[in-house]
């Protein structure tokens, strides 16, 4: 098992196919989230494809990293991560919250292979990394274990319960993300319920804060390096980022949030992301779940 | 289509002077059941919210303190701890009081276990009315409906001191979460070391043919003493412990319905959704006889002691006698 080596431009254009993916799986289905998978595609393309020392090809791989979408709703992000990374084939995208597909609403273990815990009820899933975290720790085994949250769900109490967890057992083979895009399903973060300073609150939390611009690949390479090398405390990625992020028309618009554009919308999004739905079809006639191996030279 | 009925093993209990029983604590045998498994199971975690001395997990803490776990106040969180826990192979355990365990954490319950279907072994300390001075805040009962409800999730309510021990070891081997229910105060022995338990398998205290007593936790010996008394009016009451409330054993009850031709359940819970509830719903399936139910009516518990406190919301031997007979007469008039 070995991390991926992608080049810069590589990981850009990963993270262009996943903004494809999310566009055109959101249209076919006419249902889902649009806004926070695409703010969440750059770092999570830099964690599936940089980041992540994981082998798709078997799942259950002990000394696999174990990652965690808390923020169970954005899983168009996370299907195409998978597919893209190998997860499964590109096509099983056409079964999205589809009955006879295998990915649901929220991801679900049992339905799911990669999935390590099923999430969708916020809140929750930094208190499953922290589990993971420890009980890694206590077996000596020396994966990493990284959580993804929304900003909005920093207002559940539950999420600072596990930040007062983390910290106290000092579990520093933990790193969690969040997705600052400043938006919520109501309107903006800080009309429905503030939660800044937020980066302050997570130093007072005693965790190490690294804050920085959630689109900047580089930037997000950077941080979670330094993630890696912060010892005796867990660490948070303060992820800025634009709700709807390389859509036009979806921009830093909370109405984004929780609904798919229809088919005319999806041919401009598509459109600004350089394909068709049409030319996103083509590509899954090619795609097989194995098109990303591990590359012989990775670094370990 | 019938055939005769098996004969069924009256479990090994020993012989319990009714008058006079020993009295143990349930949650001690969660504690020492504990114990057991930390010696056999490198495996096993156990976690806590604050409430090491009363859920007696502290008898692990002292033996294991690698693998005790202090979460504090925050039950959700632990919830999910040992879900993540469990995740990476571990079999956690965790306590705090069935109040909180049932509702605190109901959906940490619901969407991270019992969804992930993780074996997340959850012990819910305080359970009933039988907990006494500390009020309807503490007195949990509500965890057999709410519990019952969500899919994959099973749900045990021992009698007593051993059968909590044993059920305590034997959820270990369970590779799908469940909930143990166990109380505060001193209840009566009525199973020995050597008393069989099996997950999902109700054993059968007493024999009876006239109607079935089917009992859990500390109503199983008030079920016992109803059975003496309606004995010396000359009715055989059978006296089934359904220690498991899912998986229910529908066999017990379809034998219970089909040989005894009433029964009635005694549970320390609310009457919505509890022991009897489950056993109705089986029974008119199955078999449809009259049935009676004693349970907490659809109140709060309030501040009190143990006894008096199951006297006034109608849990003791006696309620079970007048139910037996408010059955019986149906049963008769049929």
């Amino acid at each position: 098992m070995a991390r991926l080596t992608f080049s810069l431009d590589e990981l850009r254009e990963r993270a262009l196919f996943v903004r494809r993916d999310i566009i055109a799986l959101l249209a076919r289905s006419q249902s889902g989230h649009s806004g926070g998978p695409l703010s969440s595609t750059d770092f999570g393309t830099a964690l599936f494809f940089h980041e992540l020392n994981v082998n798709p090809e078997r799942l259950d791989d002990p000394g696999r990293d174990l990652w965690h979408f808390s923020i169970g709703h954005v899983t168009p992000v996370i299907y195409s991560l998978m597919a893209e990374r190998g997860y499964f084939p590109l096509a099983d995208l056409l079964g999205f919250r589809q009955f006879h597909g295998h990915l649901q609403g929220h991801p679900s273990k049992h339905d799911t292979p990669g999935i390590e815990v099923s999430s969708g009820s916020l809140g929750q899933g930094l208190s499953v990394s922290c589990g993971m975290a420890y009980g890694s720790r206590f077996d000596g085994n020396p994966r990493r274990v990284y959580c993804v949250m929304g900003d909005g769900e920093q207002q559940e109490g539950q999420i600072w319960e596990a930040a007062m967890f983390a910290a106290h057992y000092k579990l520093d083979n933990l790193m969690g993300i969040i997705d600052y895009n400043r938006k919520q399903i109501d309107g903006d973060v800080q009309d429905v319920m503030g939660i800044a300073p937020l980066a302050d609150k997570w130093r007072a939390f005693n965790w190490h804060v690294i804050d920085v611009d959630g689109h900047d690949i580089p930037q997000l390479l950077g941080a979670y390096e330094e993630a890696r090398r912060t010892k005796g405390k867990p660490s948070l990625i303060l992820a800025r980022t634009v709700m709807g992020k390389g859509v036009s028309y979806m921009e830093d618009d909370y109405r984004w949030h929780g609904v798919p554009p229809s088919a005319d919308q999806a041919e401009q999004a598509l459109r600004e992301l350089g394909t068709s739905l049409e030319g996103w079809t083509r590509r899954l006639e090619t795609h097989t779940a194995r098109a990303i191996a591990p590359p012989a030279n990775g670094k370990a | 289509m019938t055939s005769p009925a098996p004969v069924l093993p009256t479990a090994a209990a020993p012989a319990v002077n009714l008058a006079k029983p020993e009295m143990k604590r349930t949650r001690e045998g969660f504690g020492h059941g504990l114990v057991d498994l930390g010696e056999k199971r490198p495996e096993v975690f156990v976690l806590v919210g604050d409430l090491s001395g009363s859920t007696n997990v502290s008898f692990f803490a002292q033996k294991f303190p690698d693998r005790f776990l202090q979460v504090g106040v925050a039950e959700q969180n632990m919830m999910c701890v040992a879900a993540g826990l469990a995740a990476v192979g571990k079999i956690p355990y965790l306590a705090t009081y069935g109040a909180f365990a049932s509702c605190r954490s109901a959906d940490q319950m619901r969407v991270t276990v019992a969804y992930t279907d993780l074996p997340v072994k959850i012990g819910g300390a305080h359970g009933g009315i039988s907990v006494g001075p500390d009020g309807a805040t503490h007195q949990a009962m509500e965890e057999i409906a709410i519990v019952r409800s969500i899919p994959n999730m099973k749900m045990i309510v021992p009698c007593d001191y051993w059968e909590t021990r044993k059920a305590t070891v034997a959820m270990a081997d369970d590779p799908h979460p469940n909930y143990i229910r166990f109380g505060r105060e001193l209840v009566p022995v009525v199973t020995g070391p050597e008393t069989p338990f099996a997950i999902g398998k109700a054993n059968v205290m007493r024999e009876g043919k006239d109607i079935a007593l089917i009992a859990c936790g500390v109503m199983v010996y008030e079920a016992l003493v109803a059975a003496e008394e309606l004995a010396g009016r000359g009715v055989s009451a059978r006296v089934i412990n359904m220690h498991t409330l899912k998986p229910l054993d529908m066999d017990a009850i379809e034998r219970a319905a089909r040989e005894c031709g009433a029964i009635v359940t005694a549970e320390e819970h609310q009457i919505h959704g509890g022991l009897g509830g489950a056993v109705a719903e089986a029974v008119v399936r199955l078999h449809p006889v009259p049935m009676e139910l004693v349970a907490v009516h659809d109140r709060f518990g309030r501040s009190g002691k143990q006894d008096e406190l199951m006297a006034a919301f109608g849990i003791k031997a006696p309620d079970i006698v007048r139910a037996a007979d408010r059955a019986l007469s149906r049963k008769k008039a049929r």
